[in-house]
């Protein structure tokens, strides 16, 4: 079976944001970049099916030159190639846009499983893996912990509000990858030797086949408009604890008189 | 005019909490923009459910009733909702961003060619057109968005417990309209395992008290429970003890867990790292009990109190009993 692993290359998680004199995006001094932790869960997914069935797998990106080092990172781990969509020059792209330029791109390859992180650390909108299911006209099962093979596709565990859906997919399908699902290995030091030798393909937006001017800048259908942090929490009020017993009444106390939670 | 068409999720034949909030948000936006408010339901053996909806000011309810809908698949129930859609024709569209609406909306928003204003904490309508304010970046930012005035239909999944469900003023007709969506489905939810009887899920829980690793193992769990019990609160986990095998990751809050904004959360030997902080960060009023003054929970905290939690919470069990009697 032939598996794409879509990945996103974000800040790491503890990174501090601060805002672009734009007021749009995010000032990248000292920024460090990460694959995004669900989609390490993805790529495990993959190496693990692959292991265990043959076939190849496929790194895809959507991004400027720096997401490279993403997709060394999985090329490290063990994916056999990678590939980027340029992402330089374009305006804003929403996530229409990015899903139709990996549509475009995972098209061009041969695809029965196509692996996501059930959402991009960042941007945080999770609704690529339905889209993507959407343009390449699979099926799709998001927030998934647990994949079982079965003879005709996968029969997936996945984590929703108050109870676990058990979700059967025939190959091909589009699965969105969640804490749960393995436990992603680290590079070996031949891996990462054997990436550095590799080459990223690199596509335009054109090259797919796909006119730029009609999904990005003023022709996005949603847009950013201003980018700020959230305003500071108020400083803490602290109860002073001598008294276990005196400081819980007085906390639950503020919480239904002050707070009106309770 | 514009109309607003929200997709409402049903379990069991009763309908999910999170999607009467997007009706009552979609009732408001109804009125702004003087359009009519819809509502698509998918099921089987529903037929009882759209007059519930009329209370929440639905004029109609699109039906699809059928039992190949009897559980949930993404590609029938985004069938249901593009049917709907194409009968109603709505300039807005709206669904809860849970598991299941992500799903259906943003199928459905590929479908139509458009993005989706996704998991919005605020949304209101200018000049015709969504513009929304959602956390990026874990909640350590936070953006503006808007759908541009050339997207024909808009597509937003507000977040869940964020905006109030209240029943209209007036009631809207609730005029049940069957449809009957056209069914390719490939993938499909083929068994539900709910959570154990009397559990909150921390994703819909209007109150959470959470343990972390200063718990020191699972056998302390009755004593955060016991507070649950009291409050009406739903259990959470931080990493640290999802991780160590303590509980389930369905508990877990946080980058990898679960994104929640209840008016209540409870930290109880948490330290408050900026991936826990992800997950909560929104929460209306946040408690942390921690012995480490320094302990990052408390700048992200409303009320703090420095001290054991295996004192602490026992008695703030006590004290919640006595404050309801
Ligand atoms: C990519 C990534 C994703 C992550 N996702 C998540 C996530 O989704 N959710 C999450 O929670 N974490 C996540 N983490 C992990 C996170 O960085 C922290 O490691 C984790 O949140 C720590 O959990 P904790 O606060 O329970 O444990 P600790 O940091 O060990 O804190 C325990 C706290 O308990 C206090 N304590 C100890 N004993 C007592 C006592 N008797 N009474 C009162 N207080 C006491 C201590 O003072 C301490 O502050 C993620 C990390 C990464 C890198
Ligand atoms: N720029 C990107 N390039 C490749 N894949 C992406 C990109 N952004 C998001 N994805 C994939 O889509 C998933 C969900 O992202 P999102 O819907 O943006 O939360 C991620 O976990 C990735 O697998």
């Amino acid at each position: 079976m032939n598996h794409i692993v879509c990945i996103a290359y974000v800040p790491d998680t503890e990174t501090k944001i601060k805002v672009a004199g734009d007021g749009l995006s995010i000032d990248e001094t000292d920024v460090k970049w990460i694959v995004s932790p669900y989609d390490e869960y993805a790529l495990e997914g993959a190496l693990k099916a692959k292991e265990a069935g043959g076939g190849t797998v496929t790194a895809v990106t959507f991004g400027p030159a720096r997401a490279d080092a993403g997709l060394r990172e999985c090329l490290a781990r063990g994916a056999d190639e990678a590939v980027r969509v340029a992402s330089d020059g374009l305006g804003q792209v929403d996530s229409f846009g990015v899903a139709t330029l990996l549509a475009a791109a995972i098209k061009t390859l041969p695809h029965d499983v196509v692996w996501m992180g059930n959402k991009g650390v960042g941007t945080d909108a999770q609704v690529l893996v339905p889209m993507l299911g959407e343009l390449l006209d699979l099926p799709h099962a998001n927030l998934v912990t647990k994949m079982d093979w079965t003879g005709a596709g996968a029969t997936v565990r996945r984590e929703i509000e108050g109870a676990q859906e058990i979700v059967e997919l025939p190959t091909p399908f589009v699965v969105g990858a969640t804490k749960g699902l393995n436990e992603p290995r680290y590079a070996s030091l031949k891996g990462i030797m054997a990436a550095k030798k590799k080459t990223i393909a690199v596509k335009t937006p054109a090259d797919l086949g796909v006119d730029a001017a009609k999904i990005s800048g003023d022709a996005a259908s949603v847009r950013w408009t201003k980018l700020d942090l959230p305003p500071a929490r108020q400083a803490v009020k602290l109860i002073p604890a001598d008294d276990p017993a005196a400081a819980a009444t007085e906390l639950l106390r503020l919480l239904r008189d002050e707070a009106k939670v309770l | 005019m514009s109309n607003v068409l929200v997709f409402i999720e049903q379990r069991d034949g009763k309908i999910r909490k999170s999607s009467l909030e997007a009706l009552t948000l979609g009732h408001s936006l109804s009125k702004k923009t003087n359009g009519t408010l819809g509502a698509v339901i998918a099921g089987a053996g529903i037929s009882s459910l759209p007059s519930e909806l009329s209370a929440y000011g639905a004029a109609k309810v699109f039906v699809a009733d059928k039992p190949e809908l009897q559980l949930f698949s993404s590609e029938g129930y985004t069938a249901a909702l593009d049917a709907a859609a194409t009968a109603f024709n709505p300039t807005i569209v709206l669904a809860s961003a849970t598991a299941m609406g992500l799903d259906v909306a943003a199928r459905f928003a590929a479908r139509r060619g458009v993005g989706v204003l996704s998991d919005v904490m605020a949304l209101d309508v200018e000049n015709g057109r969504l513009v929304g304010s959602r956390p990026v970046y874990s909640g350590k930012a936070r953006v503006a968005v808007t759908a541009s005035p050339s997207a024909a239909i808009q597509v937003a999944t507000p977040r869940p417990n964020v905006f109030p469900a209240s029943k209209a003023a007036a009631p809207g007709a609730g005029e049940a309209v069957a449809i009957d969506p056209a069914l390719k489905i490939r993938g499909k939810v083929v068994k539900i395992e709910a959570a154990a009887a009397g559990e909150i899920d921390v994703a819909e829980a209007d109150k959470i008290v959470t343990g972390g690793r200063g718990i020191k193992g699972p056998e302390s769990w009755p004593i955060l429970k016991a507070l649950c019990h009291e409050l009406g609160a739903a259990l959470g986990a931080s990493r640290a003890a999802v991780d160590a095998g303590w509980i389930g990751h369905e508990h877990q809050v946080g980058q990898t867990g679960k994104v929640v904004s209840p008016s209540l959360y409870v930290a109880c030997g948490v330290s408050g790292a900026i991936q826990h902080l992800a997950g909560m960060g929104s929460s209306k009023v946040i408690v942390a009990i921690n012995k480490d003054p320094e302990a990052p929970i408390f700048k992200a905290a409303t009320y703090g109190i420095v001290g054991d939690l295996f004192q602490i919470v026992p008695a703030m069990t006590e004290a919640a009993k006595k404050m309801k009697a």
